[in-house]
């Protein structure tokens, strides 16, 4: 009886993840059906599914107009540079947050974070400014910076809670044994946080991958990433819903697959130390 | 050998000078069919002008007006050549943020542009943007429903005769609905029509000193009518409707009229796009026997901003995508039906283009009729049609449009949004120093 009831449940919930699932990709999986469809069927009423003359004339255009390849390699330094410098920063200082408190720690978190609360807007033009005065305007590097920045209060605060499930009795028998601070943080701590870090990474990837706001309005022809590309497919004035969802599929590809790769990572880190 | 290597390095100085002088222009640009046909036409232009690189920035419109104007106000100089719209040429112009354009060269032939769209983009006799296309509103009809109800469309219809007919031709089982109109909140969406409509009923957006004119009995008629209308005769869920999903409804054959830009003419009657492209006919915007039509007059032009470096080059380019010449470039590729329309008066004259462009004369009549700097039957301290060329507008036409937009839903009655556009609009105008 009992097993019935487990497996009555089991089939419960792997139904309802299933329905989550499906409903959240949905719109993911419309946009790609879109993108094989002529200008015509994608906004017809009512809509086919799949019944309809696939064709690949949206990505030919969409070929033709820009130069995707650059946009998606502004997107690869930026996203996976302001995630490296953003560790390599972030690292020292959850450790320090961790194992080494003091009162204004928790302070010092909350003030961190409350810089998420400001709509990035509101520092748009003195932001602009600085940027034009030491000519990082258009630039990957400038990009980075910017995205390194917002990003890293909450890679602070991913570490910081991994670090936190680690004993620091361990660190305390390494510096026992007369490991430096950096052997320490190098050798001991990161290889234990490993699952915790690779996850903050893979998130972090992520962000700055879709972060749409710095990376349309920062840059102009040269350092544009791939948000620059899907905003440059969109038109109040016209149905091209068809040459988008091929500009939106290229877009999100690439993390699509990254994302897919590394889901064991990525849940394994996000539910790390949660259960016990 | 010395002669030699002399020889050698003053033709590899001669190169490098050549890159030197090599300038390459960044031009900012919305995303509709006819900035990428330009896009696609540009080596006629470097093979003219090599020693002038372009590079492209496409934009959706809105993303590309926060862009360009953070830009130009911080004089960051990213851009050369900017594509901005009529309601930003005389507001910029005034700000010292735009280079007037005085070296178009002699062929430009500036007699030529239409005076209506000159007009909006000159201040002090000085041309300050050149417009690349015009465009204005108009009726679009489907002369098979029409036939079908018995009904004859006129050239120039007047409101009374619109609604009367789409309410004879509205079939709300059948999916039929007479009039198809814009209901999304915005300044440039729902508000674009309704203050060009506003015009045509005797309305007007403020005074002549800046006081908010939302308590007169014209708006109420106005928004009275459109309501009203829209309720008996529109489309289920028209208050989300903007120019897209006209466009879409339109074109699956839904609406018997839709009131909206010259330039969903080349979409609906495109029949790669549009299952009704041979049924549509045209007609000049509707108006009330007042002397003002109810449509609008836009153009998206070029302009160069005052931090550009490359103010010679920028004018050469401008000159290049506007001319009579680069009308003649697009028809030779891509035939007259797709050369940009409403800017220059000779092409309007041209038999060719007439003949490829059935709807030509009812764009150029609702071009000439509107004017910028009388839009409306009473006097007005601004210019624009169905804007206010106010840097404040954006913010007011958009927090007005969502009044209007509610009224549409049901979710308020006409003179509950009326005095909320009141209140907002005054308090937003005292504000910002226009009432004393």
């Amino acid at each position: 009886m009992a097993r019935r009831v487990t497996r009555t449940r089991k089939w419960a919930v792997t139904i309802v993840a299933w329905v989550i699932g499906i409903l959240i990709f949905f719109p993911i999986l419309w946009t790609i059906l879109t993108s094989f469809k002529t200008e015509g069927e994608a906004v017809a009423m009512p809509p086919s599914l799949l019944f309809f003359d696939w064709t690949l004339e949206n990505y030919r255009e969409v070929q033709q107009r820009s130069n995707y390849f650059m946009h998606f390699l502004n997107s690869v330094t930026i996203s996976l540079g302001s995630t490296a410098i953003g560790l390599v920063i972030a690292i020292p200082a959850a450790w320090a947050m961790a194992f080494q408190p003091t009162k204004r720690t928790k302070d010092l978190l909350m003030w961190m974070l409350s810089t998420k609360m400001m709509p990035a807007v509101g520092v748009l033009v003195p932001i602009y400014l600085i940027f034009r005065d030491t000519g990082l305007l258009d630039s990957r590097l400038g990009l980075t910076i910017i995205l390194t920045l917002i990003d890293l209060p909450i890679i602070i605060w991913m570490l910081y809670t991994y670090f936190k499930e680690i004993p620091g009795e361990i660190l305390e028998a390494a510096r026992m044994d007369g490991a430096t601070l950096v052997a320490e943080i190098v050798h001991v701590l990161t290889p234990m946080a490993i699952p915790g870090i690779a996850s903050t990474l893979l998130l972090n990837v992520i962000l700055a991958w879709n972060e749409a706001f710095w990376t349309l309005n920062l840059t102009a022809a040269q350092a544009a990433p791939l948000t620059a590309f899907i905003a440059s497919y969109s038109s109040p004035e016209g149905l091209f819903y068809a040459k988008l969802s091929a500009a939106s599929t290229m877009a999100i590809a690439p993390i699509l697959i990254l994302g897919w790769f590394s889901q064991k990572q990525l849940v394994r880190g996000l539910t790390f130390g949660a259960v016990k | 050998m010395t002669f030699r290597s002399g020889l050698l390095g003053m033709c590899s100085l001669l190169v490098m000078s050549g890159f030197a002088n090599a300038e390459t222009l960044t031009i900012a640009t919305v995303n509709n069919g006819d900035m990428i046909r330009m896009q696609k036409l540009t080596d006629d232009f470097t093979a003219k002008n090599p020693d002038i690189k372009l590079e492209w920035v496409t934009l959706e419109e809105n993303v590309l007006r926060q862009k360009v104007t953070t830009d130009i106000a911080t004089k960051g100089g990213q851009f050369d050549v900017l594509t901005i719209g009529t309601y930003e040429v005389p507001i910029w112009a005034k700000q010292g943020w735009l280079v007037p354009l005085d070296k178009l060269g002699a062929d430009y032939d500036i007699n030529d542009l239409l005076p209506a769209i000159r007009g909006g983009l000159s201040m002090d006799g000085k041309l300050y943007a050149a417009p690349f296309y015009g465009e204005s509103s108009m009726v679009m009809y489907r002369t098979d429903l029409f036939e079908k109800a018995g009904l004859k469309m006129p050239d120039a219809p007047t409101w009374d005769f619109v609604a009367d007919a789409a309410r004879k031709i509205t079939d709300k089982k059948g999916e039929i609905y007479g009039i198809c109109l814009r209901g999304k909140a915005g300044w440039g969406e729902n508000m674009a029509f309704l203050t060009a409509t506003a015009n045509s009923f005797g309305a007007r957006w403020f005074d002549e000193k800046w006081h908010a004119q939302f308590d007169q009995p014209e708006w109420k008629k106005a928004l009275t009518f459109y309501v009203n209308l829209m309720k008996d005769a529109g489309p289920p869920g028209a208050s989300s409707n903007g120019f897209n999903e006209n466009l879409a409804l339109f074109q699956s054959g839904k609406c018997a009229m839709w009131i909206d830009a010259t330039v969903a003419a080349s979409f609906v009657s495109d029949p790669k796009a549009s299952k009704v492209a041979d049924k549509v006919g045209y007609a000049l915007a509707p108006d009330n026997g007042l002397g003002k039509r109810g449509n609008w007059l836009w153009a998206w032009n070029l302009a160069v901003p005052a931090g550009s470096k490359k103010v010679d080059s920028a004018e050469k380019f401008i000159a290049w995508a506007t001319s009579k010449a680069y009308a003649e470039l697009v028809a030779s590729k891509e035939g007259w039906a797709n050369v940009p329309p409403g800017t220059r008066t000779s092409l309007y004259t041209n038999p060719e283009y007439q003949k490829a462009a059935p709807f030509a004369k009812m764009t150029l009549d609702s071009i000439n009729s509107a004017d910028p700097t009388k839009p409306t039957v009473k006097p007005v301290p601004y210019v624009g049609v169905q804007f206010v060329a106010i840097p404040e507008f954006q913010g007011i036409g958009t927090a007005v449009g969502q009044q209007f937009s509610a009224a549409l839903a049901g979710q308020k009655s006409v003179d509950d949004a009326l005095a909320a556009a009141q209140a907002l609009t005054t308090r937003e105008m005292t504000k910002a120093g226009y009432i004393k």
